[in-house]
C-alpha cells in the first residue's frame, strides 16, 4: 500500500495519523497521501536558508518565566470545571478505560 | 432619521455620551440589521441579543445616573468565536466544540464587559482559524457583503463580514498568519494585528502560540484604535504579555500627519503573482502618501523569499500541539468508535477527533506532527525557526532606514467561493504578504485604498511597524483614510452594494 511519493507515503501518513490520535478512514488516507508530497515539497525550502550559524527563534519575544505572589484567588467550582466534560461522576471527569484487554 | 448602523464606534460613541441616543437603541438597531441581513451573509454563528440589550440597559441607567463610564461604553461588539466567552456559546468554527459554553471570560472579554459594550454575538471563522477564507468553518462559509458568491477572506471572515454589512462597527479578531488583515482587506474594511504580546491571549482557543494575536476590526482607523486602546495593556494572566507602556494608539490616529514619514515599499511584495488592480491601487495610494509630504523608498528583505514556507512549518507544528488538548475527555464532543465493544480511552479520543476535525485541521495537524517527529525535527521546524531569526533580522535592517513598510496586503481581491477549495497550497499562497509580521512578532493595519478595476473589489494596503511602534500605523493609517476619503468624497464603503433586506 506504501507508494512512496517524494518522501511521504501512504503509510507514513497512517503512522502521523496515529501519532495525532486521528482515526482517519481510507479516503482520507488516501487523500492526505496524495495531497502532502506537494506541500512539503514547497516548506522544504527553509532547508536552504541558513546554515549552523544562524540561531532558532522560537518566539518573537524574549520569553522568561513569569511568577506571582503564593496567594489564593478565585477559581472555577468543580461544577464549573465540569460542565462540559462528555461524562462526569462524583466531581470527576468519567473517561473510558485507560488500558485495553490485551 | 440617522441610520444608526452606519456611524463609526467613535461617533456613536459621541452621540451617546450627548445622550442624542440610548445604548438599547443603538444596539437593537445592530440587532435589526443583523436579523435584515445576516441569513444571507453569515457573519455570526451566534447572536445574543438579550445579553446586549441588558448590557446596553445597564449602561443606559449607569450614564443617566450620571456614573463616569469608559468612552466606549454601549457600543455594541462582535466577537470572534475563538474568543472564551462566559456562557457564551465558543466552538472556533469546529464541530468539535459544538455546544461548548466556556466557563471563564478571556481577559478581552472582560475588559470589554467593564468597559460596557454589548456583545452582539459570536463571529463565524475557519476552523481553529485555519484558513483563508472562512470556507473551513464547520457550520458554513460567511459570504462577502461586496459579492455574495465570493470568499470574506479568513480565518475571520465573520467579523470582517459583520463590521463591512453594517452588522456592527466594533469586532474582535484575530490573526496568526493574516487573519485580521487578510479578510479586512478583501471586504473593505480595517483590521490591526497588534505587536505580538501587546494584547492579551489569555481565554484565546491557541492555533499557533508564538504567532497568535487579537486585535481590532472596524470601519475606520480611528476605531481600531479605540478598540485597541481599551483591550491593550499587560495582563499578569498571560506569560508572553508585554509589562511596559503600551502605545498611544488613539492620540496617534487623531495626529494622522505622513510628513516627513520615511516609508519602504517591501521590493519582494509586489509584481509578479500580485494581481493588477491590486498593484494600481497600492501604487496610486502611495503616490497619495509621497503627496502629503512622506518620504518613500525602497527597501529589500531577502529572506522573505522563506517565509511562507516556515511560517506553514511553524503554525502546522504548534498548532498540532495546542490542539492536543482536544481529547474528548475534559470537554468537547465525544463520538465513540463505530463497532467498538467497550473502546478504551486512547480508541475513543482517535474517533472522536476524526469525527470532530475538519479537512483543513486535520491536514495542518498531519503536517505539523510530521515536522516535528525526530529525525525530521531539525530539518523542519529548526530550520523554520532559523529563517524567524533571519526574517527578524532583515525587519530591523530595513526599520533603520525607515519607520514603516507598506505593501499590498492581499496579491488578489476575494475570489469565488469554492475556487481554492481544493487546492490548499494556492490558497496557503495567498497569505504571503501577511504572515511575515506574525513571524517576527511586529504589528501590521490593513486599510482600504481602492476597487480593482477587473472586478470592482476591494484593495487592502499593509503598513508595518517595529514591536511595540504601533502607534506609528496607527499615524499612517489615518493619514492615507483621510487622503483617499478626501479623494472618494466618502468612506469606501459608501460603494458597497446594498444588501437584500429579509422582511
Amino acid at each position: 500500500m506504501s507508494e512512496p511519493a517524494k518522501g511521504i507515503s501512504r503509510a507514513d501518513v497512517s503512522h502521523l495519523a496515529g501519532l495525532a490520535r486521528i482515526d482517519l478512514s481510507e479516503a482520507e488516507l488516501d487523500h492526505f497521501a496524495a495531497e502532502l508530497p506537494a506541500i512539503l515539497e514547497h516548506v522544504a525550502v527553509v532547508q536552504q536558508a541558513a546554515g549552523d550559524d544562524v540561531e532558532a527563534m522560537s518566539h518573537p519575544v524574549p520569553v522568561n518565566n513569569v511568577f506571582r505572589e503564593d496567594v489564593v484567588v478565585p477559581c472555577l467550582t468543580p461544577e464549573e470545571a465540569l460542565a462540559g466534560a462528555p461524562a462526569s461522576e462524583q466531581q470527576r471527569f468519567l473517561v473510558p478505560k485507560i488500558l485495553g484487554e490485551d | 432619521m440617522t441610520d444608526l448602523t452606519r456611524l463609526s464606534a467613535a461617533d456613536l460613541a459621541a452621540k451617546l455620551a450627548r445622550k442624542e441616543v440610548s445604548s438599547v437603541e443603538a444596539t437593537q438597531a445592530q440587532l435589526d440589521r443583523i436579523a435584515a441581513v445576516d441569513g444571507d451573509v453569515h457573519a455570526f454563528l451566534h447572536v445574543d441579543a438579550e445579553g446586549a440589550l441588558a448590557t446596553a440597559a445597564d449602561v443606559d441607567a449607569r450614564r443617566a445616573a450620571g456614573e463616569g463610564l469608559h468612552g466606549l461604553a454601549g457600543v455594541p461588539i462582535a466577537v470572534k468565536d475563538i474568543v472564551a466567552t462566559k456562557g457564551m456559546p465558543t466552538t472556533c468554527g469546529s464541530k468539535i466544540l459544538d455546544g461548548w459554553i466556556p466557563p471563564y471570560d478571556a481577559t478581552i472579554t472582560l475588559r470589554i464587559k467593564a468597559a460596557g459594550l454589548p456583545i452582539l454575538g459570536k463571529t463565524n471563522m475557519d476552523e481553529f482559524a485555519m484558513g483563508s477564507s472562512t470556507e473551513h468553518s464547520a457550520y458554513g462559509p460567511t459570504r462577502n457583503p461586496w459579492d455574495r458568491d465570493r470568499i470574506p477572506g479568513g480565518s475571520g471572515g465573520g467579523s470582517a463580514a459583520a463590521v463591512a454589512a453594517f452588522e456592527a462597527a466594533l469586532a474582535i479578531g484575530t490573526d496568526t498568519g493574516g487573519s485580521i488583515r487578510q479578510p479586512g482587506a478583501l471586504t473593505g474594511t480595517v483590521g490591526v494585528k497588534p505587536t505580538y504580546g501587546g494584547i492579551s491571549r489569555y481565554g484565546l482557543v491557541a492555533l499557533a502560540s508564538s504567532l497568535d494575536q487579537a486585535g481590532p476590526v472596524t470601519r475606520t482607523v480611528l476605531d481600531a484604535a479605540l478598540l485597541h486602546e481599551l483591550m491593550g495593556g499587560h495582563d499578569p494572566m498571560d506569560s508572553t504579555s508585554i509589562d511596559a507602556p503600551a502605545p498611544l494608539v488613539v492620540s496617534a490616529a487623531r495626529r494622522a500627519d505622513v510628513k516627513g514619514l520615511k516609508i519602504g515599499i517591501v521590493k519582494e511584495l509586489g509584481g509578479e503573482g500580485f494581481q493588477a488592480g491590486v498593484s494600481a491601487r497600492f501604487h496610486e495610494a502611495v503616490e497619495l502618501l509621497t503627496s502629503a509630504g512622506a518620504e518613500v523608498v525602497e527597501v529589500s528583505l531577502p529572506s522573505l523569499e522563506y517565509a511562507l514556507a516556515a511560517y506553514y512549518l511553524v503554525m502546522p507544528s504548534e498548532a498540532s500541539s495546542n490542539l492536543a488538548r482536544f481529547d474528548a475527555m475534559r470537554y468537547g464532543v465525544r463520538v465513540p468508535p463505530a463497532g467498538a465493544d467497550d473502546p478504551s480511552a486512547e480508541q475513543v479520543m482517535a474517533s472522536s477527533r476524526d469525527a470532530g476535525f475538519g479537512d483543513e485541521v486535520k491536514r495542518r495537524i498531519i503536517v505539523g506532527t510530521y515536522a516535528l517527529s525526530s529525525g525530521y525535527y531539525d530539518a523542519y521546524y529548526g530550520s523554520a525557526q532559523k529563517v524567524r531569526t533571519l526574517l527578524a533580522r532583515d525587519f530591523a535592517a530595513a526599520f533603520e532606514q525607515v519607520d514603516v513598510l507598506v505593501s499590498p496586503t492581499s496579491p488578489t481581491t476575494a475570489w469565488q467561493l469554492g475556487a481554492k477549495l481544493d487546492d490548499p497550497l494556492s490558497m496557503y499562497l495567498q497569505d504571503v504578504a501577511t504572515i511575515p509580521a506574525n513571524l517576527a512578532g511586529i504589528p501590521g493595519l490593513s486599510l482600504p485604498v481602492g476597487l480593482a478595476d477587473e472586478d470592482g473589489l476591494p484593495v487592502g494596503l499593509q503598513f508595518l511597524a517595529p514591536q511595540q511602534a504601533d502607534d506609528r500605523l496607527y499615524n499612517a493609517g489615518a493619514a492615507l483614510e483621510k487622503l483617499l476619503e478626501e479623494k472618494w468624497g466618502g468612506p469606501m464603503l459608501a460603494q458597497a452594494p446594498d444588501l437584500e433586506v429579509a422582511r
